[in-house]
């Protein structure tokens, strides 16, 4: 398992690693835990590394104006142990609390994980559910993309060449919130064979906002629409909840493959939303 | 001194081994060294039209190239000739006409750095024309099913037969014949240290050495002599630190002859270091049989008779054990009970997959799975208890040693009393009771409780016995144990830890037989350099085979210094006693000598008694009377899960019996580990092939699915002590029991939990997609 030969810069600042970007044969490298295995493996065979796992202006976690910001190098387990982000965004600190094992989650970044677009990576479930951006640069500017709308296949997102993964933002979820992520995981440090987030507020006993992430159950991980709008406006119940878990694979290509086929992979995939639903209205009912 | 036999006295190795200084072979260094790369075939069976090595050998650093056309090794031996008329099919270490498996070697690449010879092995191309894939074992046996070497017109390897009893007689007269189909599916050994190989040749004497990751080094030597043509004076084998070997390493591999040929042609040493890829496809798998089994019953559950048929996977080719794996079903295929009459026949089949071999139980937790599911199936069958059923039908402790229909004789046991010292544990009747409420509530969860209750046959072997069965191998060990003047003690062992923690066990039989202190005993193992002799580690020989060389050994040293001691104490060597290390005189105490004297004595060699030769030392070959046959009861208590098919295993508890013990940690380490891997069995692992195109599915960590801590119970552990008459230690091997035991323990628990359901059968590995399957089709059914 020896990676193909290639080229490894270190640059000093954020400028200059985007200096670097922009060839489809670079490629960026944080905590390595998702592309050193894949260069191992001869699958992936960059040329130039640009490593910019040392860079502390990635590295943070920060409430502006009731957004909660982190920084695209920020550890798993920075997330998984920040009281900040057990306040704002307690599904976040959960997904990054189920990923790997305590190593990965040391070395592992949340801009990596995004990035690499692995379809059962926890984060993007709970990044979908709470609504969050992603933010962008390239030598040329910068953007905002929804989490929603960042994954555009297996291992495949809306990153043109040349732009970086800086920072994730996630509003505050207000008052009267409740939200849970839960993962069916073959073995403790598995990616998920089914992951979902629920975040849901709900006032006067009706549910005013709804979001849920799916990851693992399909090509990409995605919103759950049809489960969210069976839920919106309506009473917050235990049978309208398993009305709404039963809809989280409408219209998506269930994965089949050796971890489990896809009836299967349906299936847990509604007892998970369940799940994720039934404590997330726990939560919100707090 | 003498209570060090049975005390968990720390493990002497493990200071260097988890410290990081160990010396496995990747960290052996040799001046000079260059390496090596093999080009492996991407295809489960096609025929290699031409091999294009230009570019490759045009690459920066490269060596040499050598294509199965230019090889000029001798075939890779099978060594045990199961039936006279066993088909054996060519196998070289270099494939030149047909590969038969994903993995063949088609080439090797020798370069000056690895990333070279990796990068090299990439350039060269080979034009393959793909030949029809065959996987499966039934489809192998298909009339029209592709054959794997065409040349012999079967895929049958061969049939193997054993008889005993009037079979038919009780299949007729029966009450209740109960049957079933248990597959064992293909799993990998999978040690930590992959396979490795380091040569070295010194041309002014003609010199070989090889570092290679190998249970077995003697053998090893031999093998590679008789195939290379290279006389065994002239070539030394060294298994240094091995990091685990669980069958994997008990072989003879194409790696340890072209590694070694390589190290001549260049003239330089040449190292290889296994891939975990390349070892997934190319170091042998494990199982991969399928049993179709029948009981003949009384009402009562009495087991009168049992017919069998197995289909072993061999394979593309027959590795040097392949073929005998079976036959280590037959010989415990009985189980713990009496079974009057049987009838067994063993089929080998050839498929288009990785060879099968020797893997951590091989051939005994197949029949013990089949033997203990059973038990449940007539306990479910006749509504008796799974217990009661068990006792009805055990051999009672004064019926050993017990003859099987098949001929085997078990040593000793106490079946029974490991059983109900095992329910007593577990509280068998409060779980019941748990188990009859949640059935009732109609649970989300439902309690599963698996017995099984294992025998098995292990410490291979009195050579005659295991010569009878068409092995090309003996079955002793030897140990050669020589006394310093100074009283320290040199134990060369032919036993082959791969971590089991040999050095300390010999040095506390050594320690407790000789009176000298634990520190004092230094044991060398793993180097033909050492000049000792051996058949190595497998078969969970290493205490009741290699053990016992040992013991003799040392009680041929105290006769020797007794008949000094009594010379310079002028008296008869009857008056001796000896005990704590000191011969005494009977009846003064005061009048003695310490070991430590006697050897000072025996090296000064001028007051010895005459005729006496100078020196003590002592070699001794054991060659056991019999096999043993450890036993016990394990319990798997399980939580099922039935709207998502997971399993939780509540408790696991473990009632073995090993006999007469030496360190009571290593044991327990033994059993935990043993466990795991039949627990990894029952629930997590399986190589998979695509049923087509013979494409390997499971090439990595990542698809083939090792459960790590977080997975596993917490075992709970304990004994009962039947010493067994085969060696002098009383001990029987404990280095496979806990995997021969837990799988049918596991498949009991979770279709004991569903069995509300209408399951009452479920194939491994019961991943959550299999259970929940199950539990649709019987909702379906109902």
């Amino acid at each position: 398992m020896f990676p193909a030969e290639f080229d490894y810069v270190r640059p000093a600042s954020l400028d200059e690693a985007l200096a670097l970007l922009g060839s489809d044969d670079v490629k960026v490298i944080a905590g390595g835990h998702s592309l050193l295995p894949a260069m191992r493996l001869r699958l992936s065979q960059p040329q130039k590394l640009v490593d910019i796992g040392r860079l502390g202006e990635l590295r943070y976690l920060k409430d502006v104006n009731m957004v909660l910001c982190i920084g695209a190098l920020t550890s798993h387990y920075e997330i998984e142990t920040s009281d900040l982000v057990r306040s704002r965004a307690p599904a976040l600190q959960e997904a990054a609390a189920v990923i790997g094992d305590v190593q990965v989650r040391n070395k592992g970044t949340i801009g990596g994980s995004l990035a690499h677009a692995d379809p059962a990576a926890d984060y993007p479930a709970a990044l979908i559910a709470l609504n969050a951006a992603i933010r962008v640069r390239s030598r040329s500017g910068r953007r905002e993309i929804a989490a929603r709308e960042f994954f555009a296949g297996t291992y495949t997102t809306v990153l043109q060449p040349g732009e970086l993964v800086t920072e994730i933002c996630i509003p505050d979820a207000g008052h009267g919130s409740g939200q849970a992520y839960a993962k069916l995981r073959r073995r403790a440090a598995d990616f998920a064979t089914v992951g979902v987030c629920a975040c849901l507020q709900v006032m006067d006993g009706r549910v005013q906002r709804a979001g849920i992430g799916v990851t693992g159950v399909g090509p990409q991980p995605y919103a759950a629409e049809a489960a969210v709008a069976a839920l919106l406006h309506g009473p917050a119940l235990p049978e309208r909840i398993a009305a709404a878990a039963a809809l989280v694979c409408q219209g998506v290509d269930v994965s089949d493959d050796l971890m489990a086929p896809a009836p299967y992979r349906a299936h847990a995939a509604a007892v998970y939303a369940r799940e994720a639903l039934t404590t997330a209205l726990t939560r919100a009912r707090g | 001194m003498a209570t060090l036999m049975g005390e968990p006295v720390r493990r002497k190795e493990d200071r260097r081994l988890i410290t990081g200084s160990g010396t496995y072979v990747d960290d052996v260094q040799l001046p000079g060294t260059v390496y090596a790369a093999f080009v492996r075939s991407p295809h489960a069976h096609a025929r290699v039209k031409s091999i294009d090595t230009s570019a490759a050998r045009r690459a920066p650093g490269v060596l040499a190239v050598v294509t199965g056309a230019e090889w000029k090794g001798g075939a890779l031996p099978c060594g045990w000739q199961v039936t006279p008329d066993l088909k054996i099919a060519e196998h070289k270490a270099l494939a030149a006409g047909e590969v038969h498996h994903v993995g063949d070697a088609v080439a090797v690449v020798v370069a000056g750095e690895r990333a070279q010879a990796r990068d090299a092995a990439d350039l060269v191309v080979v034009e393959y024309e793909p030949l029809p894939a065959v996987i499966d074992l039934e489809e192998a046996l298909q009339p029209g099913a592709p054959l794997v070497h065409s040349e012999m017109g079967t895929n049958v390897a061969y049939v193997w037969k054993a008889a005993g009893g009037d079979v038919e007689g009780a299949f007729a007269g029966a009450e209740r014949i109960v049957k079933l189909r248990i597959v064992n599916q293909r799993i990998a050994g999978t040690p930590i240290e992959p396979r490795a190989c380091l040569a070295s040749y010194e041309p002014a004497g003609g010199n070989i050495t090889l570092w290679t990751t190998t249970q077995m080094p003697y053998v090893t030597r031999t093998l590679l002599a008789l195939t290379m043509g290279i006389s065994e004076a002239k070539l030394r084998v060294v298994a240094p630190e091995v990091g685990g070997g669980f069958g994997v390493k008990l072989n003879l591999y194409a790696e340890e002859q072209v590694i070694p040929a390589l190290a001549m042609q260049l003239k330089r040493p040449v190292k290889w270091v296994e891939e975990r890829r390349e070892h997934m496809a190319a170091s042998i798998h494990g199982r991969d049989q399928i049993d179709y089994v029948e009981a003949a019953c009384k009402a009562d559950g009495t087991v009168l008779a049992m017919k069998w048929r197995v289909l072993g996977n061999m394979g593309g080719y027959l590795q040097v054990f392949t073929p005998g794996i079976p036959l280590f079903t037959a010989f415990v295929c009985n189980g713990a009970y009496r079974v009057p009459a049987i009838s067994f026949e063993a089929v080998g089949i050839y498929t288009t997959t990785t060879p099968t071999d020797a893997t951590r139980g091989a051939g005994r937790p197949e029949a013990t799975h089949a033997v203990e599911r059973l038990m449940d199936a007539i306990a479910d069958d006749l509504g008796l208890d799974p217990a009661d059923v068990r006792r009805r039908n055990f051999i009672r402790p004064e019926q050993f040693p017990f003859t099987t229909p098949l001929g085997i004789v078990y040593d000793s046991g106490q079946y029974e009393a490991a059983l109900n010292k095992a329910l007593q544990a577990v509280d068998y009747a409060g779980l019941k009771a748990e188990q009859a409420r949640r059935r009732a509530a109609g649970d989300r969860v439902q309690l599963g409780i698996g017995l099984s209750s294992y025998v098995e046959i292990c410490g291979l072997g009195p050579s005659q016995a295991v010569r009878g069965t068409g092995l090309g191998a003996p079955g002793w060990e030897s140990a050669t144990l020589r006394v310093s003047p100074t009283g320290k003690v040199t134990v060369v062992t032919g036993s082959c830890p791969t971590g089991q923690g040999h050095e300390t066990a010999w040095s506390q039989l050594v320690a407790s037989r000789l009176g000298c202190s634990f520190d004092d005993v230094e044991v060398l193992h793993g180097d033909t350099g050492l000049g000792g002799q051996g058949m190595g580690t497998y078969g969970s020989r290493s205490v009741p085979v290699g053990g016992g060389a040992i013991f003799v050994a040392a009680q041929k040293l105290i006769d020797k210094g007794r008949r000094i001691a009594a010379h310079q104490l002028e008296c008869s060597v009857d008056d001796l006693v000896f005990e704590g290390g000191r011969y005494t005189v009977k009846g003064s105490p005061d009048r003695g000598m310490g070991f430590g004297d006697v050897a000072l004595q025996a090296w000064l060699a001028d007051k010895l008694p005459p005729g006496e030769e100078p020196g003590l030392e002592q070699t001794v070959f054991f060659d056991p009377p019999n096999f043993t046959f450890p036993f016990g009861t394990h319990i798997c208590v399980a939580e099922v899960d039935t709207e998502l098919g997971t399993t939780r295993i509540r408790r696991y508890l473990c009632i073995d019996d090993c006999g007469n013990v030496i360190n009571p940690m290593i044991v327990d380490g033994q059993v935990h580990g043993g466990v795991v891997m039949g627990l990894a069995q029952a629930f997590y692992e399986q190589v998979v092939y695509d049923k087509a195109t013979g494409q390997l599915l499971t090439p990595t960590f990542v698809e083939y699915g090792i459960p790590s801590a977080m997975e596993m119970p917490r075992m709970e552990t304990d004994r009962t002590v039947t010493p067994t008459p085969s060696n002098p230690l009383g001990a029987k091997g404990i280095g496979e029991a806990g995997t021969i035991a837990a799988s049918p323990a596991a498949v009991n628990a979770v279709v004991d939990a569903l069995s509300p359901l209408g399951i009452r059968d479920l194939d491994m590995p019961m991943t959550p997609d299999r259970v929940w399957q199950a539990i649709q089709q019987a909702k379906g059914g109902r």
